[in-house]
Order: structure tokens, then sequence, then C-alpha cells
């Protein structure tokens, strides 16, 4: 469910910001041109309107390069890969929802734009280092030998800690985007939002199971 | 008579109203029923529940996942619009530097104020919340009893709605019979908890939450209600039956457009504004009362805040109900001549004995509610269950070493995910992904808790605030200063709590995770949160019933003008841990029969 690419940015946004971040760039070297801060964006302010949906790039304009976009549909798929009818992180578009995180101009999300995206960097030059190729470029098992090696902090090594600090932010954020859609809710077992006539507590098997029956 | 703007006022009213949350809502119910006319003014904009409410929308629908940002601090589909804790244009200033020493103000600058998004919790004050210091000898007395003011409990709890059970626990009163609404079955995680709590000498019972678990009767309580009021009887009849009960969905904290829950916005502004007597003028931003060659006050100057311009309304009666510090910010920014130090301050107590409630709140992970077969929990919106203070007895014997008691508000389970599901696992699942995380996302989905203590916090000197001498908001209005000082009594309880939680957690074999990262407390060391962050400010204009020790009466009449009252927490004498709320509304009932009764008398007649 890849975004219409209106809706990924507001051109007369990203013109400002682009010019803004240009200046910054010099003082970052090692991230991509225009990256390195971001412009002094608005949030949506006090007085949102609440009961509508917003998509990523509706408020705010969006970070990835096309590079950088790549490898972050290709980490959502590996880390949430498609299960029988249960779309993946990447098919759900949760990659763009992470690009909105990182280039939102709230202080939370700030400390995670430039972890993501050296990450990003990082795990692209560390697929090239191995097997000659962008991470989005790997073969399953090629790419499951590098997640392996990341995948769990306090195992890293070394060099590794790098890749494995980035994998772990980008999995929670991977998780949040994907356990909050619908789609996602329903996998994780969430039963709800919509009305009842009345509401009876837990069924007799979840009391039985916890030794309450 | 309807929303108006501030060219459509007439030219006089019976009463002025300025707020339109519990306060403001009650007291404006409360005299238009009865026949006066009433302006109301808010400082925010006009809000509808009914048609803002965000009622099925997911996380997935906000921007970030629904996340909190500083533009709104209890996520996106949170109903406050323009409030939190900082508000542009609208600043306030501290005495101290010191992070524990600083208070935090909440406002919400909209129809409805604070209860839009409150968490609905109605637990009256018992016997010893009255009179704490004759219990133990620390802060003060109110000039009332519970008996004095149980019969206003009743009355609120019918007009608005609340669920709960009569258990006769110890200063943990019992509704009239009839009054409460069933309460909702409890969740499979408050059930767990209640079993292994019971082993710790804690009971868990159902929570008073203002929830509609059935319809209103919306025949048998108009007259119980507004008994020889026939017209009354027929305008709340008519609210009642519009009031839907819930649906078990969607929570609480974004509002509720069926009317399910109480907010001012869906049960006393409706069936006041059919009254024809109640005017608002919303974006109104009170500055000052006014008072005329008597020295009774005779109206306020507000600022119209669409256009700039400074405006005045008249009345008989002035009521505050701005919230305790804004109604406090009102009267020391009224100075006439008679009150150079601020209006009804002859005392200087103005301002003095602010309190919030003390809390802190630990989170822990339950092995025994891991993969659960897939239910429905959403249930009411909010709590079916709590844990009131236990330790009565042995707290007078000084066993404790603090003075006063918290309740316990606890929950977790199989609520709408959000940004925090799935994350965070790493340290369970030894850093999972693709199939094996998706596993392990739904074994541990369900099985985190967290316990959150609500305690009494004692006035002190050192909690107060004032006027800052040099600052101005936007619209040219001095703004608060204020100081805080947590006691020793209050350190010491929340560490109870925070002791108690990791037992309990630990009682249910589970793994303590520590106090929730949302939540700020005063620095890393301690449990406790900062002043403010909880939410239930009162105090600053306290009631008691010696004139040179408090500001107002027991009806929140000022002792320097008899026709200013105050109907917010600001009267408060004290906090106990029971949410403010509820004991807002029965004190503004009482409060708006007596100016009736003074109305129908001409007491301030010109």
């Amino acid at each position: 469910m890849n975004l219409p690419e209106s809706r990924r940015i507001d051109r007369r946004v990203a013109l400002k910001w682009l010019a803004t971040a240009a200046a910054a760039a010099a003082v970052q070297p090692h991230l991509g041109r225009a990256q390195a801060a971001l412009p002094a964006a608005k949030g949506y302010g006090l007085d949102p309107l609440l009961n509508k949906t917003y998509a990523p790039g509706d408020l705010w304009p969006l970070t990835f390069t096309g590079e950088q976009r790549r490898a972050a549909a290709a980490l959502c798929e590996i880390i949430i890969p498609r299960e029988g009818d249960v779309p993946s992180a990447r098919e759900l578009g949760v990659h763009d929802f992470i690009d909105e995180w990182i280039s939102a101009p709230y202080p939370d999300q700030q400390r995670d734009r430039q972890p993501v995206l050296e990450g990003l960097a990082w795990i692209d030059a560390e697929s090239q280092r191995r097997f000659g190729r962008d991470f989005a470029d790997l073969d399953q098992a090629q790419a499951a030998a590098i997640c392996d090696d990341i995948c769990h902090a306090p195992e890293a090594r070394g060099e590794l800690q790098k890749g494995a600090q980035f994998f772990s932010r980008f999995r929670n954020l991977c998780a949040g985007g994907f356990y909050s859609t619908p789609a996602g809710m329903k996998d994780v077992g969430y039963v709800g939002n919509t009305p009842q006539i009345e509401y009876h507590g837990p069924p007799p098997e979840v009391l039985r199971k916890l030794g309450l029956a | 008579m309807p929303i108006i703007t501030p060219q459509q006022m007439q030219a006089g009213y019976d009463v002025i109203v300025v707020g339109s949350g519990a306060a403001g809502g009650q007291t404006a119910y409360t005299l238009t029923m009865e026949g006066a006319k009433v302006l109301m003014l808010e400082a925010g904009r006009d809000y509808d529940p009914v048609a803002e409410t965000p009622m099925f929308q997911t996380s997935a629908d906000a921007p970030l996942r629904g996340v909190a940002t500083p533009d709104k601090p209890f996520g996106f589909h949170d109903a406050t619009v323009e409030g939190g804790w900082q508000i542009p244009g609208e600043p306030y200033t501290q005495v101290h530097q010191d992070p524990a020493r600083q208070f935090e103000w909440w406002r919400a600058r909209m129809m409805g104020g604070r209860t839009n998004h409150w968490g609905r919790h109605s637990l009256r004050n018992g016997p010893y919340d009255f009179k704490p210091r004759s219990r133990d000898g620390l802060g003060f007395d109110w000039p009332v009893s519970y008996d004095d003011i149980a019969p206003y409990y009743d009355k609120v709890e019918m007009l608005i709605g609340v669920y709960g059970e009569n258990e006769g626990l110890e200063n943990t009163p019992d509704s009239s019979p009839g009054v409460l609404q069933p309460p909702p079955a409890p969740r499979a995680n408050e059930l767990l908890a209640k079993k292994h709590m019971a082993r710790l000498g804690i009971s868990v019972i159902p929570i008073h939450r203002a929830v509609l678990t059935r319809r209103l009767d919306h025949v048998g309580l108009p007259p119980k209600l507004h008994p020889g009021n026939p017209r009354a009887q027929r305008i709340l009849g008519k609210a009642m039956s519009e009031r839907a009960a819930c649906f078990w969905a969607t929570p609480c904290g974004r509002g509720c457009a069926i009317r399910a829950t109480y907010q001012s916005t869906t049960v006393h502004l409706p069936p006041a504004l059919d009254t024809g007597n109640l005017d608002i003028v919303p974006n109104a931003m009170v500055r000052e009362v006014t008072l005329d060659a008597r020295g009774l006050a005779d109206g306020v100057i507000f600022i119209d805040k669409t256009t700039g311009w400074e405006c005045r309304a008249k009345a008989r009666i002035v009521v505050l109900g701005a919230s305790s510090c804004e109604s406090v910010r009102v009267l020391l920014n009224s100075r006439p001549a008679q009150f150079p130090d601020g209006l009804a301050n002859s005392t200087g107590l103005v301002g003095r004995y602010i309190m919030d409630t003390v809390g802190t709140a630990i989170s822990g992970q339950i092995p025994a509610l891991e993969n659960l077969p897939p239910h429905n929990e959403d249930g009411a919106g909010g709590l079916h269950v709590y844990a009131p203070w236990w330790l009565y007895r042995e707290q007078l014997r000084g066993d404790l070493g603090f003075a006063r008691g918290y309740h316990i508000e606890f929950g977790g389970g199989r609520g709408m995910p959000g940004m925090g599901t799935g994350a965070g696992l790493e340290g369970f699942t030894r850093g999972s992904y693709g199939r094996r995380f998706k596993e392990d996302a739904r074994r541990f989905y369900g099985s985190f808790m967290w316990f959150s203590g609500r305690g009494e916090m004692i006035p002190n000197e050192g909690s107060y605030c004032e006027l800052d001498p040099a600052v101005k908001d936007r619209w040219g209005i001095p703004v608060l200063r204020f100081a805080w000082q947590w006691s020793e009594h209050e350190l010491k309880q929340a560490e109870h709590m925070s002791e108690t939680f990791r037992t309990i957690i630990r009682e249910m074999g589970g793994k303590v995770l520590g106090h929730a990262a949302n939540r700020k407390r005063i620095d890393d060391r301690a449990a406790i949160e900062k002043g403010g962050r909880i939410i239930h400010e009162v105090g600053g204009a306290i009631m008691g019933t010696d004139r040179r020790k408090s500001v107002t009466n027991s009806w929140g009449q000022t002792w320097d003008v008899p026709n200013l009252y105050i109907t917010d927490a600001a009267t408060f004498p004290s906090n106990a841990d029971k949410n403010p709320t509820i004991t807002i509304m029965a004190l503004a009932w009482r409060a708006g029969e007596r100016m009736i009764a003074q109305l129908k008398q001409g007491t301030f007649t010109p």
C-alpha cells in the first residue's frame, strides 16, 4: 500500500525546508545533503481536527531519500513479514509512518531522527561491505545474516553495536507502527473498538486459564 | 438564549459564572433550572463533543500513531483542545529554579474545560476527609461535615450518572439506595490483581465512575432532583432521555459523542441552555471582578479573544469557577481601592495552600497474563475497579511515618494497541524478529500492568501562587508565579506507593519494570511526580468558619464580598486522595441553592 506521491510531500513546504536544511548540512557531513536538521516546521498545534484520518506527509514534509525509503521498507518486511492473509509491515506502509515519525517537529521524534537516518546508511554500507549490494537487494539469507548479528543489542559484537542500537529502535517503531493498524491489532489479538449492547467481562476459558473460574 | 458574542449580551444578569467545567457547569445548571438568568464566560472556544469526538478512530488514523506530543500531552485523540501544561501566549512563572519546587499548571481552554477529558473517577470525600485536622492535628478542617454534603453527592450522582457499588468500607462512603448505576464486570487483569492484592490485605472494589452503564431513568429521577418544579423536571427528563448508555467501546478520555459519560458539555450545559435562562460567551478571558459603590461585586471585565476588545458584563452575583488557580488569578488581578492586595484578600490568604494529588506509577510484566485467549476488554473505557486506602488504623497509630492515605488505580491488559504494543520486548525475546517476533508480540500483548497511586497532600506554607510582578500574557493580564513544596508526608507516601506496587507485582509472579516512563517525577531517585502533574489542583482560596483564617464560608461565598462566590476547588481546605470533581459539583450545587434563595430574597438588589 504505497502512498500516492502527492500525499507524501507538499512541494511548497519542501522547498522552504530544503533551503533551511542545506545550510545545516555543512556541519553534518556524515548525513546526506539536506537531512541533518529539521526546519522550524510547526506541529499540528493545540487544536487539530481530531476525527479525521491523517497520512504521512499531510502535516510536515517527509525526509527519506529513495535509497533510505527502500532500506526502511526492506527492514519493515524482514521485521514483520507477511503471514498468510496478514500483510507485512512494508505492505501497510509502516516505513512511511517511520518517515513521518523522524520528520516530526517534536522533541521525542527528533531524538530518533539522526539515529534512524544514520542506521539506514549503516545497514546499506554493511550490506555493501559483506555482499556488494544495498540491503534492499539482498536475498533472504543474506539479510538474515546481518539481522542475526544485530537483533539483540546485549549480544552484538563491538563494531556491530551501532547497528544493534539502530535495529532495536527501528524494530520498536516498526512494531508500534504495525500493531496500531487495524490489521496489526487483529493480528496481535485485540478484540474491540466496536459497539456492544452489553459487557460481560472475561469469557470462561480466560478465567479457567487464570485459575479464577 | 444560546452561545452568543459579547455584543449580544444583555445589560444585566442575575449571576455571572466564570468557567464552564465541573464548577461552572454545575453552578449554571442549578441556577438556571431554578429560574435565574445566567451569563457564563468561557475563556476557550465553543466545543461540541457530539460532533467533534473521535469515537472509533484508531491510532493509525492519527499523526504519529496518536502518541503524546507537547501539543497534545495525553495523545492526539484526547478530548482536550487548546489546553495542556503549556499554552502559547499564556505563560506562568516559578519562584524556584529547583524542579522539585515548581508547579506545572494544566489548563483546558475550551467549553467544558477539563471535564471533557477527565478520568470520570467520582469518589466521595469521606467523614475523615472533611475533618482531617480533628483526626491527626495536621492541615485544616472543612467548615462542613460529610453529612452536610452527602445529600448533594446523591443529587450530583443521580444527575450525571455514576456506576459503582456500596461496600460499607471505612471512610469510603456509600451512596443512598438506588443512586448508583450497576458497575461493569471486572476485566481479567483486574480480577487477577484483586486475588493477589487480597493476600496482601488490600481490598479491590468497583470504582465509582461517571459513565452510564444503563440509560438514566428520565421519568423517575427529575422529580427527585427538582421537586415542585415541573418545568425543570420536563427539561431534565428530555436531556436525560437524549443520553445513551455506554456501548463498551472507545476510551472516555476522548470525550463521548453519545453522551454516556459525564462532561459538562453533554450533561450540564444542554439542559441549562434549554431553560432559556443561560447565555454563554466563549473566548471570553476574564481579567477582573468589578465592585460597585457599596463594595459589592457588580460584574466582570473580560477580553474578547476574537477581537482583543475589553468588555464589561453586569450581574447581581459573580461566581468564579475558572479552576482553582485561574480563580485566584482573577481575584489577585482585581484591585479596587478597598482591596489593594487583590479582591477578597483582606487576610492575605488568596493564593495560599494550593494542593495537588500525590502520584507515582510502577509497571510490571505478568507471565500469568501471557497468551490469553483473545477477548474484548474495552469495557467502560476506563477503570472498573480500584483499591481504596486500607491502612487507616496503622496510619493513625503512627506506624507508617506519613499522615494521609492513597488509593490505588491500576490496569493493563488487552486495550486498543498503539505505539507501545510490541515495543520494548527485546529484553523478553532475546531480540526476535520476523515470524518469531510476531509470536512473541502475541504472547506478551496484554501481559503488562501498571499500578498508580493517588494520595492526599497536606496543605503547606511553601505551596502557593501569586502575581508575577512583570510577566503578562498575550491579553496583557498579569500571570501567576508558583512555588511548590512536597513535605516529608508526601515524599514518604509516594515511596510507600512505589514499594506497595512492587510487592503486588511480585506477588502476582510478575517482573517489576519500574516507574512508568511517561510520568514526570521530581528527579530520578524520587518516586513522587512533580506538583501539578496529577491535575488535581485545589486550594488557593480556602473555606473555613473563621473569616480571619479563610477566604470563603462553606458556600464558597467570600467573607469580604458577600455576593462574590467561588464554586471551584479553590475553596478546598484539604485534598483527600479522592478525585476532586464530584466534590466540586456537590459544593457548587449547594452554593447554587443559596444563591437562588438570596436572589429570591433580593439580598443583593441595588
